[in-house]
């Protein structure tokens, strides 16, 4: 504050000249054409193409016709099937993964690190193909590997049925995901001064110990973090789904979410014309359900974390 | 490693094929007076490249031709985007019926009628690409499919079974080859759901509602999806499902064809396109028969589906040479040019054309035998929502997948159309 | 002092590393056995997916097709200078707007943050059609740069944001320190709080490659011409509806692992530098 008051006595240029290459960019080619489409949720297109004004028009058609309403909720509700596997398995493995690398003592954790990491570099083009490789019933990769460990009964076509096809493809991207999360903590958990571990060792307390008393609180607010942006990042989710899937989302719709059904609407699918119109309105709603998820977790949640680790 | 040798890899090819690259790279940039033709058949870029496009510039050495296509998945949307940004090629290839309708009056399509060479189609074949009042055709059709089975003759030798000709036929070769081998009696998967309504549905289907008769009834609403000939078709599909691939139900298209191109399978429901892949993949001889007539029906019918138009951007710069290229499309030569290319994807127009490949000219001896029709929900069924097509994929994998009985299914696209569309309410 | 006895130590140990291994292996195994397959015939990879090539199996038939096919080398280079480049400014114009919120107080702080912070939100896709005009519009339509500007813009929100907390953490005592020995706020940021967000920059600039690197729509989008493809783009042509030619698809997805696993290993020891030096201050 005291600083401010320096120099805020003149116009800070500086504060300007770091932020306008990259609002500038930014609103170009983000906020613009983000507006310009969700203007595009207050009217309807015609045969020919032309926008007519419809008001909130789309927004009732999407809740209260039941040919869009039933979709939506569907989406919605896979939708948070899909944060919640993400909370439950993707985030405590990266954290177990992270507190693991990051102990002083273990050897090779950059081998080790590298290795986690490589399935997030790919692209789902190949994540996508080789899980069905694996997991198709076809050509036996999971039955052989089942069989091995004597539990080939087990075995059945996981991507296929209503009931499994959407923990299994949740699972796949927490395998694809797991290492950003794994990372993020990562990183924070070797911010943590050692002074502050090492007393503690010192003192008598083991690894595990000073994990869940010492380094645990400080990296709250990093939890924070990755949990804003999982669920951030589940709510756009698209593109596995839309690879192992396809724009369907079958079986029986059981497989898709906001971003599979925005997709279809928008773009349309196979018979099905797309509609600008209607893709701006569901559009319009995926980004308020995500800002309300993100302003209930920044108010709630973080605000109280920040405050108690710091 | 992998890199390195990848690199070395990519270098021998270069200089051995360097004609080849250098003319690709320089043809890079288009420039004014190349056309750009956009497709999603990126499997036919080879033939395009290799035969088509020479073809055309034995003729016209000054228009120059670019196929450019995209994946199939990604066609739609994609091509609606471009054709609204005005980044499209100047020849788009069509899909059959409202997708390009909704181009054609968005105007981004031109009429084709006065291109030379138009008169050679018939009206059924252009009826996928024309507006409903039939004064304006928008793409000039390139290509039908016909729907069948491919079987793997070696399995039907070694087991000694006979090509079925009516359904109860067809359940006992299924059956004998469930008994008696390891081979996967019908390979089919619900996965991708369009296998169950197109290969299954939609191919045993018009010999049950009698082909165009039972889609035109839908059309005006004297026929519903409740009547017995849609459950029955339905009822038909169910009874494959106990023959299916182990595991079907997470079975893919590509695991389908490899489960037959392989040998593992002996009975393929098919579309004719596919006989170009596995005449590529497949090293056993293998056949083709119809869909097999239901009990007491003499008459059969056959889906003969127009599946690929060509038309032009209408804010294409080169309007003139796409213009010549369009009646190229409907020469005899091209017809006969692309039929062998490609076999599978039938010329539509009315020139006589020879056909080398023996399977292809099986799928095209039914027409002289059986009625052909067309898929029934294409034409003015789907404009709605829920969609119908998307809806016929849904219930016939749910019917496949056993979560659904034929009447449920019948009775929820029947629901479906009920909802928006007059002629069934 | 209570050093443990040496047998739990190392069993603690021998643990550690047979979870961190077993996991480094479910990680690896699903890629190693895409490679191990694009070099198998046909035969050999439908009848025993898991072994490793033969004589009897080995085929490079998949590389041949590929390589012949297509501009991989060309498409190689795209991928490259479009993720080079769309790093490089994101992470710079990143850096410097994280620091103008998270190191002075103004009024519009707060708001800007916001503003800055819609982007996580909305898939930038729902855009397209307007992006799309805009392309246009400004004459970049088939070029690199419109991919550059629009991968910008949807990298931007996200660093900017984990950089600000993280900036947000950097002691303010440094920063008053070298104002009152009369530092120019630019020099503060370039040579003092620059320094010390290394670790982060380092950790944002692997998670900006990634969806850059692996965007398969707007290539699809805003080029046309095989001289500006990317590697994603071309690999997806192999695993078309249609495509069952396994051998093809299998050494394209190889020929697209490999350069991803180079410009990881660059930024790897970058990114372990950047962060001993953060812990180290």
């Amino acid at each position: 504050m005291p600083g401010f008051a320096k120099s805020g006595k003149r116009f800070p240029t500086h504060i300007v000249v770091f932020l306008a290459p990259a609002v500038i960019v930014y609103t170009l080619f983000m906020i613009y054409p983000l507006l310009d489409s969700l203007r595009v949720s207050f009217y309807t297109p015609d045969d020919t193409g032309a926008l007519s004004f419809v008001g909130l028009g789309n927004y009732e058609t999407l809740f209260f016709d039941e040919n869009w309403s039933k979709g939506f909720w569907n989406a919605l509700s896979n939708n948070f099937i899909l944060f919640a596997i993400h909370m439950l398995v993707q985030n405590p493995i990266g954290l177990l993964l992270a507190a693991l690398l990051s102990l002083p003592t273990v050897r090779g954790r950059n081998i080790y690190r590298t290795a986690m990491f490589l399935p997030t570099m790919m692209s789902v083009v190949i994540i996508g193909f080789v899980w069905q490789l694996i997991l198709n019933p076809l050509w036996g990769v999971a039955e052989t590997l089942l069989d091995i460990i004597g539990m080939v009964d087990y075995f059945q076509p996981w991507l296929g049925q209503e009931s499994t096809a959407l923990v299994t493809i949740s699972l796949i991207s927490v395998w694809q995901f797991v290492g950003i999360p794994m990372m993020l903590i990562y990183a924070a958990l070797l911010n943590i001064p050692e002074e502050l571990t090492e007393a503690a060792i010192i003192d008598g307390a083991n690894h595990w110990q000073v994990f869940w008393r010492i380094k645990f609180p400080l990296i709250l607010p990093t939890l924070g973090i990755v949990s804003i942006l999982t669920f951030v990042a589940n709510f756009n989710a698209f593109d596995l789904i839309y690879a192992i899937k396809g724009g369907l989302a079958g079986p029986n719709f059981a497989t898709d979410i906001m971003g599979t059904f925005f997709y279809r609407v928008l773009f349309g699918f196979q018979l099905q014309m797309g509609s600008n119109g209607m893709g701006a309105t569901v559009a319009a709603m995926m980004f308020l359900i995500i800002l309300t998820g993100v302003i209930i977790f920044f108010f709630a949640v973080q605000r109280r974390l920040l405050r108690h680790s710091f | 490693m992998t890199s390195i040798t990848g690199f070395a890899r990519k270098g021998l090819m270069l200089a051995a094929v360097a004609g080849v690259a250098t003319s690709m790279l320089a043809s890079a940039p288009v420039a004014a007076g190349t056309l750009k033709i956009e497709s999603w058949r990126n499997d036919d870029l080879q033939i395009w490249m290799d035969k088509i496009i020479p073809a055309f510039n034995k003729m016209h050495a000054d228009i120059k031709v670019v196929f450019d296509p995209m994946p199939p998945a990604d066609y739609n949307s994609a091509i609606n985007t471009k054709l609204a940004g005005g980044t499209s090629g100047d020849l788009v290839t069509c899909r059959p019926f409202d997708a390009s309708l909704a181009l054609y009056k968005q105007g981004h399509l031109t009429s084709v009628n006065n291109i030379k060479g138009m008169e050679n189609f018939s009206s059924v074949a252009k009826s996928a690409w024309t507006t409903d009042d039939g004064k304006v055709t928008f793409c000039v059709p390139m290509a039908s499919v016909i729907h069948g089975f491919i079987y793997n003759k070696e399995i039907f030798a070694e087991l000694g079974l006979s090509v079925p000709k009516t359904e109860a036929e067809f359940m006992a070769v299924v059956k004998a080859v469930k008994a008696k081998s390891k081979y996967t009696p019908i390979a089919l998967g619900s996965s991708d759901q369009w296998e169950a309504a197109t290969m299954g549905f939609q191919n045993i289907g018009p010999n049950y509602w009698k082909g165009e008769a039972g889609r035109q009834a839908l059309i005006d609403g004297s026929a519903k999806y409740t009547d017995a000939a849609y459950v029955n078709t339905w009822k038909a599909l169910a009874a494959w499902a106990p023959y299916m691939g182990k595991g079907y139900k997470a079975q893919k298209y590509p695991d389908t064809q490899n489960l037959f191109s392989l040998g593992r399978a002996a009975i393929y429901p098919a579309g004719s396109w596919d006989i170009n892949t596995f005449n590529g993949q497949a090293d056993f001889k293998f056949g083709a028969f119809p869909p097999p007539t239901p009990a007491g029906q003499s008459d059969c019918y056959i889906s003969d589906h127009t599946d690929i138009g060509l038309g032009i951007n209408a804010h294409s710069k080169n309007m003139k040479d796409a213009e010549v290229f369009m009646s190229w499309v409907a020469s005899a030569e091209f017809a006969e040019l692309y039929a062998n290319a490609l076999p599978g994807f039938f010329p539509l127009s009315n020139h006589k054309v020879s056909l080398k490949d023996p399977v292809a000219q099986e799928f095209v001896n039914w027409r002289g035998k059986c009625k052909s029709t067309i898929r029934n929900s294409y034409q003015i069924l789907s404009r709605g929502k829920p969609n119908l097509e998307n809806t016929l994929w849904n219930v016939s994998a749910q019917v496949l997948n056993g979560s659904m009985t034929p009447a449920q299914a019948a009775a929820e696209a029947e629901k479906g159309l009920k909802g928006w569309y007059k002629p069934h309410q | 002092m209570s050093s443990k006895p040496l047998v739990q130590k190392s069993l603690s140990a021998t643990l550690v590393h047979g979870i961190l291994i077993c996991y480094s292996i479910l990680a690896l195994w699903p890629i190693f056995l895409v490679l191990i397959n694009s070099f198998k015939s046909r035969k050999g990879i439908f009848n025993d997916p898991m072994a490793l090539p033969s004589a009897e199996t080995f085929s490079t038939i998949g590389f041949d097709k590929v390589l012949g096919r297509s501009n991989f080398d060309v498409y190689f280079f795209n991928s490259i200078t479009v993720t080079v480049l769309t790093l490089g400014i994101t992470l710079l114009i990143g850096a410097m707007a994280a620091w103008a919120l998270a190191g002075y107080k103004y009024k519009l702080n707060t708001l800007l943050a916001f503003y800055l912070a819609i982007g996580i939100m909305v898939p930038i896709r729902l855009g397209t059609v307007s992006i799309l005009k805009l392309v246009v519009a400004m004459g970049l339509m088939n070029t690199l740069t419109a991919l550059v500007l629009v991968y910008i813009a949807m990298s931007l929100p996200l660093t900017i944001f984990i950089l600000s907390e993280f900036m947000q953490q950097i002691p303010n005592d440094l920063k008053e320190a070298a104002r009152c020995d009369g530092v120019s706020e630019y020099r503060i940021f370039f040579q003092i709080i620059l320094p010390l967000t290394r670790p982060a920059i380092a950790t944002v600039g692997v998670f900006t490659m990634v969806p850059v690197w692996n965007d398969l729509w707007f290539p699809l989008i805003l080029t046309a011409d095989d001289s500006v493809r990317t590697v994603t783009l071309g690999v997806q042509q192999f695993v078309g509806q249609y495509v069952t030619d396994w051998n093809s698809v299998l050494a394209s997805l190889t020929l697209a692992i490999v350069p991803v696993f180079i410009l990881y290993i660059i930024f790897s020891r970058q990114l372990i530098r950047g962060i001993t030096a953060g812990a180290v201050k």
